[in-house]
């Protein structure tokens, strides 16, 4: 990982060579994670591949997070990594529920690492992240006319409730 | 004589006090007439009070009393072939209940068809997802009668370990199912020891494990299991 | 969209499919109703009017590993589009995940990709460890990696077992389960369990090893290697696996790289990343194992890659045993692992924090870790969101299954139907892993 002088480093030059895009770092059990802002996210992820002494070639993995109920809601992270020097760097982008009710939406970064086809397309399964310009959005793991996004946390478990000597005559169908 | 149904204590009581036995003989009726009466002939048979034509067609309405019937079920019993229907984790001790160590091909499941139309036997190893429910369902269907249903493993008779919204909670929610095996994932002997209370079900000697311990006899809900689904 | 590869080996093929191009998929990942346009032949002469057949292979399919469902769009026999379909093992593991303790989430998380549970177990439990800043003693990281490397071997026989089990060479996989059924044993004596141990706990493993259990897998190792020189005699020089298996399914390092595929597959094309080595982890440095590479980057090549590694990791293992250190298998800080069972009678201390240890479960501090490790699939890494409190409140893992799928449609596109089977057996995709 970049130490934390490292990370600050690196992001020194990013918010040189696109304005705006780092809004914080942080630097914690020795992972260094870079929060992006979400509009410039592709810009932020061509500079770190692109650059010749970033190079961070590699995204390993691509997942989402929904921080309810603190705010900014929902959070995609970039787990990058270069292997030539084995560092890795995570990126975070952190986007608000829309206020109309809509997906909120972050731009899909297919064209920059391939591998993100498939793990956008869960993140967008799971949290209801809407990825902009990726080719093929639909669900993946879940039925394809299935509603609701079951990874937020607002979303319930579901299941069937555990039936006790107590509560088994009340619940609704116990006898199947 | 094999008498599949033992009498609940309470009918036996009711039974003694009423009339002669050969007059209740005299007003049976036919192989699916009442069970209360095959019941009380399979009763009088026991206690040698049956006679002659009586007894000779008490015996053939038996249901599995022909011996017909008792072969047929004998050789469907030793030669049930499973279909693959691997889900998850499940299915790997299944794949190794046909390797040398805990051969089930002795067991007459000799060879796993791929086809379900040529399977008797759906061993539903792994959970069953709610995307994946319909398929099974219609690989079920797709299977030619007699066939049977093991529900492999905890995922399978219940949710398992997982209780969410992403999960059938239990196969038998939409399939019948005839044993549960458990186990997480049930040991290749578990499984077979599954198989061979299916076999000794199709047969017509259903073991009814905790029910003969407690005495439980006739608090079974489903239908015959030694009769085909659907038949 | 993308033009069928030219690779094809077959004179006759290569002319059907030269110049053709596979308009995209409809959008909506319906590749094509079965009637096509009618293409005519390359070489000119019409009046023969084609179709484009679109078959659907699985969910219940015996050469899919697994409920994976392809729809596939065929000319002849020649692949022209493969799309997969998963989900229909989908567990929501993830979800279920975040109502449990961190103990708890072990069990569950293991469950995932179902032939690599020591690793599931362990790449979890690194990613605590790093949030709790919790040390592993010597011990125990030693017995985890005999543990883990015990399972890659298990999970590449049952790899090979079901893949020459689909290319037709089915003696191997009576073969291969019947290995496996020793390492099963090992695991059981270790922990009672033969899958699904729940043998890597946070701060170390559950249980010591027990009495002669090191000279039994000392044993298992040799066994092993003489073994592996057996299916290497079978399969490695025979006319037909090599047919079957050479030159199909070849895509070049780059594009795997960018498809984010790690493991056996990236390193069949000559990429020797292996995290064991290239960032090593659970004293991974202290044992001296090569890597093996192939070079061209086909099916032939991966089938090497994995048998060649199930030699090193008997090796990692043999090291590891003549090597095991003593000292505590868990950690001895009271508020992770449970205190033993002795120290309850006469410890005030241990009964408490085994109360709320056992009850509560231990808290996390808040944090974000990823813990990357190298499962016999690829890069096998587990992301935990801790908020405080006793249940962590995101698991997700990274799974090498469900990344490497993506390389399917490269390999497969241009082929055969019958290369699409090979294809599909050295990918070697969980599907549990996948659905997660």
């Amino acid at each position: 990982m970049p130490d934390a002088t490292g990370l600050e480093l690196i992001a020194h030059d990013l918010r040189e060579q696109v304005l705006g895009a780092v809004t914080d770092t942080q630097h914690h059990r020795g992972i260094a994670t870079l929060i992006v802002d979400p509009e410039r996210i592709l810009e932020a992820l061509a500079w770190l591949r692109d650059t010749p002494n970033q190079a961070y070639s590699f995204l390993a993995s691509l997942h989402g997070n929904d921080y309810l109920p603190a705010a900014p809601r929902f959070g995609v992270h970039y787990e990058l990594l270069n292997m030539d020097r084995v560092e890795r760097l995570h990126v975070k982008a952190l986007l608000d529920e829309p206020a109309d009710g809509g997906l909120p939406e972050l731009d899909s970064c297919v064209e920059l690492f391939p591998t993100a086809s498939f793990q956008e397309r869960e993140t967008y399964d799971m949290f209801g992240i809407r990825f902009r310009g990726h080719p093929d959005l639909r669900r993946i793991l879940m039925p394809e006319e299935y509603e609701g996004w079951p990874q937020r946390r607002d979303f319930p478990m579901g299941g069937e409730p555990v039936l006790f000597t107590h509560n088994e005559t009340q619940t609704p169908r116990w006898y199947e | 004589m094999d008498v599949r149904r033992t009498k609940l204590p309470s009918q036996a009581r009711v039974a003694s006090g009423e009339g002669s036995s050969q007059a209740r003989v005299a007003s049976a009726e036919g192989p699916d007439g009442d069970f209360r009466i095959r019941q009380l002939r399979a009763r009088d048979l026991l206690r040698g009070d049956l006679s002659g034509p009586d007894l000779e067609a008490h015996v053939e309405q038996s249901v599995l009393t022909t011996t017909f019937e008792r072969a047929v079920n004998w050789a469907r019993s030793n030669a049930l072939w499973p279909a693959t229907f691997g889900l998850a984790c499940c299915a790997i001790e299944m794949m190794s209940i046909v390797t040398a160590r805990y051969d089930s091909a002795r067991f007459g499941a000799e060879v796993f068809r791929a086809s379900p139309r040529q399977a008797d036997m759906l061993i539903l190893s792994g959970r069953v997802s709610i995307k994946m429910a319909p398929v099974i369902r219609r690989i079920y269907d797709q299977m030619l009668e007699p066939k049977w249903v093991i529900a492999m493993g905890a995922c399978a008779s219940s949710a398992g370990v997982f209780n969410n919204y992403a999960l059938v909670a239990g196969a038998d929610k939409f399939l019948p199912v005839d044993v549960h095996v458990p186990g997480c994932p049930p040991r290749p002997e578990s499984l077979i020891h599954g198989i061979l209370k299916l076999q000794r079900q199709v047969q017509g000697h259903p073991d009814l494990g905790w029910r003969t311990r407690y005495q439980a006899e006739g608090t079974e809900e489903l239908g015959d299991p030694t009769v085909p689904h659907g038949a | 969209m993308s033009e069928v590869r030219a690779e094809v080996r077959d004179e006759s093929v290569r002319e059907l499919a030269a110049g053709v191009t596979v308009e995209p998929a409809g959008g909506a990942g319906k590749a094509g109703e079965g009637g096509g346009t009618p293409h005519g032949a390359a070489n000119g002469a019409a009046a023969v009017e084609e179709e484009l057949l679109t078959i659907n292979f699985g969910p219940h399919h015996p050469a899919t590993h697994g409920v994976l469902r392809l729809l596939v769009t065929l000319r002849g026999e020649v692949v022209l589009e493969a799309h997969p379909y998963i989900g229909y093992v989908h567990t929501g593991i993830e979800k279920s995940c975040e109502d449990k303790s961190y103990w708890k989430v072990i069990p569950l998380v293991e469950r995932m990709d179902y032939l690599a549970y020591y690793f599931n177990a362990m790449t979890f439990c690194m990613a605590v460890e790093r949030l709790l800043d919790e040390e592993v003693p010597p011990r125990a990281q030693y017995l985890r990696v005999i543990h883990c490397e015990l399972n890659r071997i298990h999970s590449h026989l049952v790899w090979l077992g079901t893949s020459a089990l689909d290319l037709g060479a089915i003696s191997i996989f009576w073969y291969c389960f019947r290995e496996r059924d020793k390492i099963l044993d090992l695991f059981e004596s270790s922990s009672g369990q033969r899958m699904h141990t729940r043998y890597v706990q946070v701060g170390g493993v559950a249980e010591d090893i027990p009495a002669g259990w090191a000279d039994k897998a000392l044993a298992f190792t040799y066994d092993m290697e003489e073994r592996v020189g057996q299916y290497e005699a079978i399969l490695d020089r025979n006319e037909i696996f090599l047919q079957r298996t050479r030159d199909v399914g070849i895509v070049s390092e780059e594009r795997l790289l960018g498809l984010g595929v790690t493991g056996p597959l990236l390193r069949a094309t000559g990429n020797p990343w292996d995290l064991r080595k290239a960032d090593p982890y659970s004293s991974y440095d202290h044992f001296d194992f090569r890597i093996p590479v192939g070079t061209v980057g086909d099916c032939y090549d991966r089938y090497r890659v994995r048998v060649a590694e199930i030699r090193e990791s008997c090796s990692i293992v043999r090291q590891a045993i003549e090597g095991l250190p003593e000292g505590p298998y868990i950690t001895t800080n009271r508020k992770v692992a449970l205190p033993p069972r002795h120290e309850l009678a006469t410890s005030m201390e241990a009964l408490i924090h085994h109360f709320k240890l056992v009850t509560e479960g231990f808290r996390v501090p808040p944090g974000e870790a990823y813990a990357p490790i190298e499962g016999p699939r690829g890069e096998l890494g587990c992301f935990v969101v801790a908020d405080g409190s006793a249940k962590p409140s995101r698991v997700h893992m990274r799974d090498p299954s469900f990344v490497n799928l993506q390389a399917l449609r490269e390999m497969v596109v241009g082929g055969y139907v019958a290369d699409m089977i090979t294809n599909l057996a050295m990918l070697d995709p969980i599907l549990g892993g996948i659905d997660r």
